[in-house]
């Protein structure tokens, strides 16, 4: 991707686009950009708070490492997981080629 | 009164004495799901002969002196919970074909109490949406008036229940999405604390504020199916090893010196005037019963939205990733990998999540992230603070779920703004991860159903479910039927 300037207003509708993996038409383009450009405009409501000092929370329930222990499971059959492959081969999902031959 | 009409407890006491048969619940089920199921849109999924199949079974337990919670109960789930050998399309075209591998954790609790597993609701795809006319399978209808919305996301979850398609339902709540659907529909929607159901097996939307809700006729049918399927779970980290009570014996204890909150905030937010009028109606009816209404704060009540929307499609977007076109469901075949997934996702996914991975993935990207999401995590601990502050001086905060009844189909989805601010009053339980409820309080001059939103801390189930319980059974709201 080519350089990519912040704008804090305005959904840079393509770059977005494209680093969410999703093809657009042109015509749903601009009609999403539209409609995010108005949604951020309500979002940036949250400048008008000082927010100086707190602590972010990501999480409801603050919680550090929660382990459990290493014992090997029997969990999923890995046939029922191949049969929703969208295309297949023996054990394996198929994908487009994605590196040259060497 | 036909089987399909009754409620959990009802069914079960009818199971106990022999009046009635698991058989009978499911083709009572059927038959009214014939009759009304076409004009709401309530059900993508529903196999009547596997119901019957796992019905006979549980008849057959029953006769060799089996007991169980929900032995013989239908239990319908929202189509974003995994129930082994179903489909699970979450409402999305991306997921067509999708055969669940797996029981999600609450399912499999359901299933060792013995319940039917039959049905899969209609929802907003991927739970995004607040009227579930963004399904890619169609609109689900409101049982009470069907040019109107069930609300949503768990519009199919409600309606059925409201509609007397289903028993008790299971959905999700990220925003309000049990407890708004649960309003429009006029039955109880229980959104229980961050970390007290495990959410293994759901598909995840925004993985910091997504709770699995219980929908019912009644809250102690909420009370039951909750005692069923909290607790703690190894698959999910973020659910929490507190013990879980007997919900059931809960309730019935009178409301004396229980403190209800009510601040001015939850009723300033665009909330018309006949659902104020409601609500404070149930406040009113809660002070006869022996609770004392206390006036409280939620200063930054308004700034909860911004946050949600910034928070909601920023966790949105990274799981929703896993939607590729690679593993499972649909495919758009393209020459490369990136061009497959490009494809895939634009064909698959609708509207509304479309904008929401889009929003987030903004909100993420390089030059934003400290602009809005970390301003929104900082405002989210403010949020909190008030919500501390409020049940530091009160038992449960009393609100409206929604600043209106239903709407028309088709009024509110050409402005997804508009959308977003309708879930006002729901969204601070999400955030701080509190526990909620909405139960049946009245009705609008068009005679649409209106919830009263009771609000508790973490982990105050037993006391939310008390109060609900008690003020439910002091009116007549619940006993009400759509004349579908």
């Amino acid at each position: 991707m080519s350089e990519h300037t912040p704008d804090l207003d305005h959904v840079d509708i393509h770059y977005v686009a494209n680093l969410a993996r999703i093809e657009l038409g042109e015509e749903e383009a601009v009609r999403l950009q539209e409609e995010l450009d108005s949604t951020l405009a309500y979002i940036r409501k949250l400048n008008e708070l000082d927010l100086e000092g707190l602590e972010p929370m990501s999480h409801p329930h603050p919680q550090v490492n929660v382990l459990r222990e290493d014992v090997p499971t029997q969990e999923n059959d890995s046939e029922a997981l191949l049969q929703n492959a969208p295309s297949r081969v023996q054990d394996l999902v198929r994908v487009p080629q994605m590196m040259e031959d060497t | 009164m036909s089987l399909a009409a009754k409620t959990l407890a009802d069914l079960r006491s009818d199971l106990e004495n022999g009046s009635c048969t698991s058989v009978e619940i499911v083709r009572s089920l059927e038959q009214r799901i014939q009759a009304v199921d076409g004009r709401l849109n309530a059900y993508l999924e529903r196999d009547f002969e596997d119901a019957l199949t796992q019905a006979e079974q549980a008849d057959a337990r029953r006769a060799a002196g089996e007991t169980g919670a929900l032995l013989g109960i239908p239990v319908a789930v929202k189509d974003l919970l995994n129930v082994k050998g179903q489909s699970c399309r979450c409402a999305s075209r991306i997921l067509e074909g999708y055969i669940s591998p797996y029981d999600a954790t609450s399912v499999a609790k359901l299933r060792d109490a013995g319940a039917i597993l039959f049905g899969r609701l209609n929802m907003d795809e991927f739970a995004m949406g607040a009227s579930t006319e963004h399904s890619a399978y169609g609109v689900c209808r409101n049982p009470w008036n069907t040019d109107h919305v069930a609300g949503g996301s768990s519009g199919g979850s409600a309606a059925a229940v409201a509609a007397d398609t289903a028993v008790v339902t299971l959905g999700s709540d990220t925003g309000g999405s049990v407890r708004q659907p649960a309003s429009f529909c006029g039955c109880v929607g229980l959104k229980p604390s961050y970390g007290r159901i495990s959410r293994y097996g759901l598909t995840a939307f925004a993985s910091s504020l997504d709770q699995i809700g219980v929908l019912s006729k009644t809250v102690s049918d909420a009370a039951e199916v909750l005692g069923v399927i909290a607790g703690h779970d190894p698959m999910d980290t973020t659910s929490l090893p507190e013990p879980v009570p007997d919900y059931l014996s809960a309730l019935g204890g009178d409301l004396k010196g229980l403190k209800i909150g009510v601040a001015d905030e939850f009723f300033g937010v665009g909330v018309e005037p006949e659902v104020a009028q409601q609500v404070q109606a149930a406040i009113d009816q809660l002070r006869e019963l022996g609770a004392e209404p206390v006036k409280v704060s939620f200063p930054h009540l308004e700034y909860a939205v911004s946050v949600y929307y910034i928070l909601a499609p920023a966790e949105a977007s990274a799981n929703l990733s896993r939607f590729d076109g690679v593993r499972y469901g649909n495919r758009v075949e393209a020459e490369d990998p990136v061009a497959l997934m490009k494809a895939t996702r634009e064909a698959g996914f609708g509207d509304e999540v479309k904008r929401r991975i889009l929003l987030g993935t903004y909100m993420l990207s390089s030059g934003y992230y400290d602009a809005y999401y970390v301003k929104a995590l900082k405002a989210r601990a403010l949020i909190k603070k008030d919500a501390d502050a409020a049940f530091a001086q009160c038992d449960l905060l009393a609100t409206p779920v929604a600043p209106s009844a239903a709407y028309r189909v088709g009024e509110e989805a050409e402005d997804p703004l508009k959308l977003y601010l309708g879930d006002i009053c729901t969204i601070p339980a999400n955030l701080t991860g509190g526990c909620g409820i909405s139960v049946p309080c009245g009705f609008s001059s068009t005679g649409l159903p209106i919830g009263l939103q009771l609000l508790g801390p973490a982990f105050a189930e037993e006391r939310l479910l008390n109060a609900a319980h008690v003020y439910e059974q002091s009116t007549d709201w619940h006993n009400r039927k759509p004349s579908l």
